[in-house]
Formats: structure tokens, C-alpha cells, sequence
């Protein structure tokens, strides 16, 4: 697994990315400058990082998802290579058009700051092959545009075909107001490409992969990467 | 020639900022206002003084990047 970490002005999680790929993930991602025209030569994966890529001026993700580098990224997932988008990540790829769909202001109007459980929705898949399906896990978030909506047509699709890779609930796995943070449509915290091969979520599960900072339920979405083959593009 | 765009959350679609904004201003007391939706305006120069032109380019420039056409609307109005 050879994997690439797209460098926004304004992200600032890409270190954590990084050390998960690393310490977790068994392989050390090259960090690419959003300005380049192509992704290193054999690139399996591709992360978009947390933060707040340019200011989160206009809309979050929306200045990112043109930046020159999108165009290889693009390339990259139509070829069936992997693609992670986390938090701010996950806003780009939907303003990119890689992911349906866009990420509203959280209903509540607050940025939320905290731990989170999730439901795993789907294990079949090069991201969660290492979580077992309805497994609730605890991961951090910590976004003020977290809030996932598309218009019913979409979200008939993505739920038809199986793409919700993640749900908001509670310790005990319920879903409903209280444990959903955001005001997400169907609780949802990520989803999938057509494919399976890009997953963008707005939780940070880089940042859960050590016993010392509160769990270790992030470490299952690395380890699965660790053992992934891209779709297509390994061919 | 100078043109402003004004792009807006389309209707239906929940406005959070818009609704803190009319919580305010009744708030304030500030009687006779039933619904605000909060959007934004982008004031521009343009290179050229064809108004067809000027509209096509600031189209593209929403379709591209000013507006996210699956929540907003968005406007030309050359000024």
C-alpha cells in the first residue's frame, strides 16, 4: 500500500493522517503540495486530511475540490484507486463531485467538539474490512459543517445501494436526536463512491488509534487500509 | 462594468445562520419580519462591457465555484 496525503493551505491534520498510515496503517505516506499535477507513481491511496483547508472561505472544501492537484485525484478514483476524506477531506470530495451530496452547518449552529459513537454500516469494503458489521464504535469529531444532506433522490440511491459507511448513535448502538451531532439526513457520518473505493467521513478516526488519547476504535479503519487493494488500479 | 452575484440556499433547504438571524431580531423586538434567509453577494469587476458576455462568464464562474447548485441558487445582476 502506497499511500499520498494531499497538503492544503489550512489543513492541519495531516500529521495525525500520517502517523496512523504509519503506525497503524504499515506504510509512510508521501505528503503532496495541492499545487502539483500529479500523484507520486504508484500512489494505492490518496488522503484528503482534516482542517480547514483555505480559510473554509465560500464553503468548506469548495476552493480545495479546484486546486490543481484534484485533477490527478480525480483520475486516481476513477481508476478505482482509494480515496479517504476526512472531516474537511470529506467536504471536499463532495464539493469535488467525487461524493454526492454536501455538508451543511450543523443543525444546532454549534461547532461540536467531542467523542462519538458510530455504528459500522458495511465491512465488504478496503476501509472497515477489519470492523465486524453493526459494530459500535467510539471515534473523536470535531466540525461546525458536519451536517450530511442530498436531495431525496440521492439519498434513496446511496441508501438503495448500500453506501452509508457510518452512522451516528449512542454508546449502545440507538440511533435518534440525541446521538446524532449534527443534524445529518439517516444519522449519516460517511459514505462510499459507486464503488467502494472513496470513503469521505466527517469523524477523525486518525486520531483514535492509541490507548494514551482515549481508544483505540480508529485503529480498525487503518488496519483494514493496511490490508487493502485498490479496486481496479493494482491490476 | 460592474456586476454582483447573489447566491442563496435554495427554498426547503434548512438556513441555521438564517433562523439565529430572525431569533435576534425578535430578540430585539424588531416586530414584523416573518423569515429571514441569510445568502451571500460577491461584488464584481469585469473586464469587458458586453452584458451577454459578462452574464455567461459569471454564470460559469457559479456553476464552477461560486454556487453549490445541490443547496443554492445563485444571480447576475450587472450593476
Amino acid at each position: 500500500m502506497k499511500a499520498a496525503i494531499i497538503l492544503f493551505p489550512g489543513s492541519n491534520r495531516e500529521g495525525d493522517a500520517a502517523h496512523a498510515l504509519e503506525t497503524i496503517g504499515r506504510t509512510k505516506p508521501s505528503v503532496v503540495w495541492h499545487g502539483e499535477h500529479a500523484l507520486p507513481a504508484g500512489t494505492d491511496l490518496v488522503v484528503l486530511p482534516g482542517g480547514f483547508s483555505y480559510g473554509d472561505y465560500l464553503r468548506c472544501g469548495a476552493i480545495a475540490a479546484r486546486a490543481p492537484v484534484m485533477d490527478a485525484v480525480r483520475a486516481h478514483a476513477a481508476r478505482g484507486g482509494l480515496v479517504l476524506g476526512i472531516c474537511n477531506g470529506f467536504q471536499i470530495l463532495v464539493e469535488a463531485g467525487l461524493l454526492p451530496g454536501v455538508l451543511m452547518r450543523n443543525a444546532n449552529l454549534h461547532f461540536v467538539c467531542r467523542m462519538q459513537h458510530l455504528t459500522v454500516e458495511r465491512t465488504d469494503t478496503p476501509f472497515a474490512s477489519h470492523y465486524t458489521k453493526g459494530q459500535v464504535v467510539k471515534v473523536a469529531i470535531a466540525h461546525g459543517e458536519g451536517n450530511y444532506t442530498a436531495d431525496a433522490a440521492t439519498i434513496a440511491r446511496i441508501e438503495g445501494e448500500n453506501r452509508v459507511a457510518f452512522r451516528y448513535c449512542d454508546a449502545q448502538g440507538r440511533r435518534g436526536t440525541d446521538a446524532n451531532p449534527n443534524g445529518s439526513v439517516n444519522d449519516i457520518a460517511g459514505i462510499y463512491s459507486e464503488n467502494l473505493n472513496v470513503l469521505g467521513l466527517m469523524p477523525h478516526p486518525e486520531n483514535l488509534i492509541d490507548p494514551l488519547v482515549g481508544g483505540t476504535d480508529g485503529s480498525g479503519l487503518f488496519e483494514s487500509l493496511a490490508v487493502a487493494r485498490s479496486v481496479n488500479v493494482c491490476s | 462594468m460592474k456586476a454582483r452575484v447573489v447566491v442563496t440556499l435554495k427554498n426547503g433547504i434548512l438556513d441555521p445562520q438564517g433562523k439565529a438571524i430572525e431569533g435576534a431580531l425578535k430578540s430585539l423586538d424588531i416586530q414584523g419580519i416573518d423569515s429571514i434567509r441569510q445568502g451571500k453577494i460577491f461584488e464584481v469587476e469585469l473586464a469587458t462591457n458586453d452584458q451577454a458576455t459578462a452574464r455567461d462568464l459569471l454564470r460559469g464562474a457559479c456553476e464552477k465555484l461560486l454556487a453549490n447548485q445541490v443547496v443554492e441558487n445563485f444571480e447576475v445582476e450587472i450593476l
